[in-house]
């Protein structure tokens, strides 16, 4: 079992949590003129490292904040968790 | 090639089975090939095998880093089933349900099909609804589908739980009689003897490096055994799908997570079908040993781990409870996992790239082993023909830009959310 501290609540089981999926992906901005296949990489196309993998998780169970991991994916282990709006 | 037959069974024996050959042989690369295929699974194997005997392509290679069928091969249920509702999945599936129905004859070897039905529960009227659609949608595209009711579907599986307190009582279920199962290994070792027979090098303990791609084309591919020049490179490589898309500065529309699998200890003859939990995601048959083979959710993050941890797999286990309750007097004898290319829609790719020589077969989320020989035989014909057959038009890589998603389980892009 993974076992996640959440920046706000502590160490935790896996099981309080859902994912939320690629970290880096950022949703094209509003009101700004985006071609049709920035759209597609963002919906769509995942680069889905082995290794270091920054990812969402939701609290889900807890606090219900999102917070960010980063995560090695072959291995599991957890090395950093911040909020969702800090940086990685 | 030693054809295997009950006359050379018993003429084997009088030298204590020592005399066979080798079913296949352990090949060192050359310095050329025609095609390279990455990937020595079953859709690798079965692809070398249509190249060399529908295409008459024979100088061909199948690299593999680990060993032969090591991969998600060896990890599978074994369930082979066509019951899918969009024509590009039923038709595409169908297709190779009638090479499922031919392997062991067409290979020489006892792939042991056993089509034995599977039963997709429903627990609701809502269910049965859409059961009935599909249902009807298999029939239009001549797959054989029969909507059971409760009654019905306790004469098939009377282990069941039918009482009436049950949080997911059991309405009834869709039932494809000609789907079943096959040994696994088996398809693997059938595929690999006969394509080796026919001058295709299985390449083991060989990783990819990386590829030689000058002006847009392959030109060769460098291996952990030495650089190879090949005009033609065929990607089967499932949960390793984003590694060599990595080496190749492609992204795909594939992430990758880990699906379990477990057996229980063996038990007599219980349950002669393959049947699915409709409230969940569970599945459920029993092995030729008499294991029950169960299955159900990815742990539901990326992962390359090829082990799983628990919490996955009591949630669906308790599933196979609610389903079955004599499961929980069983021992569990073994649990493992494999690493799964889930694509985007949920449906697979099988295409050419943007690269000239570079051909694609990913994204087959759970259902990789029953679209084995289909898979090789549209890939081998993409392949050869450098255009794609109308069987896999469907699985094309640019859907994910037209518009035209296959998505069969309507999960949108999170196909690992459970």
């Amino acid at each position: 079992m993974l076992h996640i501290k959440c920046p706000h609540c502590g160490m935790r089981s896996q099981n309080e949590f859902s994912y939320g999926g690629d970290a880096t992906v950022k949703r094209p901005e509003l009101n700004k003129e985006i071609s049709d296949q920035d759209w597609d990489n963002f919906v769509y196309y995942r680069k889905s490292l082995r290794g270091k993998h920054k990812e969402l998780w939701q609290h889900i169970s807890g606090c219900r904040q999102w917070i960010k991991v980063e995560r090695d994916t072959a291995t599991h282990e957890i090395f950093k968790t911040v909020k969702a709006h800090e940086d990685i | 090639m030693q054809k295997y037959s009950i006359f050379n069974l018993i003429k084997n024996a009088f030298s204590g089975h020592q005399k066979w050959d080798l079913a296949w042989k352990d090949a060192t690369p050359k310095k050329e090939y025609d095609v390279v295929i990455i990937g020595g699974g079953g859709h690798g194997l079965a692809t070398a095998y249509y190249l060399a005997k529908e295409h008459n392509i024979t100088n061909v290679a199948i690299i593999e880093k680990g060993w032969l069928g090591g991969g998600n091969m060896g990890r599978n249920t074994t369930i082979i089933r066509s019951n899918y509702m969009h024509d590009d999945n039923a038709l595409f599936s169908e297709f190779g349900m009638d090479l499922w129905r031919k392997m062991s004859q067409d290979l020489n070897y006892n792939v042991m099909f056993s089509p034995r039905g599977i039963i997709n529960l429903a627990h609701s009227d809502a269910q049965m609804n859409v059961f009935a659609r599909r249902g009807n949608s298999m029939r239009l595209n001549g797959i054989d589908a029969v909507l059971l009711n409760r009654e019905e579907v306790k004469e098939i599986i009377p282990m069941a739980d039918f009482s009436d307190n049950v949080r997911f009582p059991i309405f009834g279920g869709l039932m494809q009689p000609s789907a079943g199962t096959a040994r696994h290994d088996a398809v693997a070792w059938g595929y690999a003897r006969q394509a080796d027979s026919m001058g295709v090098d299985i390449i083991q303990n060989c990783e990819v490096t990386g590829f030689d791609v000058v002006g847009g084309k392959i030109q060769g591919v460098r291996t952990s055994r030495g650089d190879i020049k090949v005009k033609k490179i065929g990607l089967c490589v499932a949960g390793s799908t984003n590694i060599l898309a990595e080496k190749l500065n492609m992204t795909i529309p594939v992430e990758t997570h880990l699906l379990q699998a477990c057996v229980t200890e063996p038990v007599k003859p219980v349950l002669d079908s393959v049947v699915t939990f409709g409230a969940g995601h569970f599945y459920i048959s029993q092995s030729d040993k008499g294991e029950m083979v169960m299955g159900g959710d990815l742990d539901g993050y990326n992962s390359y781990a090829q082990r799983g941890n628990l919490p996955t797999l009591q949630h669906v286990l308790t599933e196979g409870i609610a389903m079955m309750p004599f499961l929980s007097k069983l021992k569990m004898l073994r649990t493992w996992g494999g690493i799964m290319d889930m694509s985007m829609d949920g449906s697979p790719i099988i295409d050419k790239t943007h690269i000239e020589g570079l051909y694609l077969n990913c994204g087959w989320c759970y259902g990789g082993f029953k679209a084995t020989p289909a898979s090789g035989w549209t890939f081998a014909h993409t392949i050869a023909q450098d255009r794609v057959h109308k069987l896999n038009e469907g699985y094309s890589l640019s859907r994910f830009n037209t518009g035209h998603l296959l998505d069969e389980k309507g999960l949108g892009t999170k196909t690992w959310i459970s």
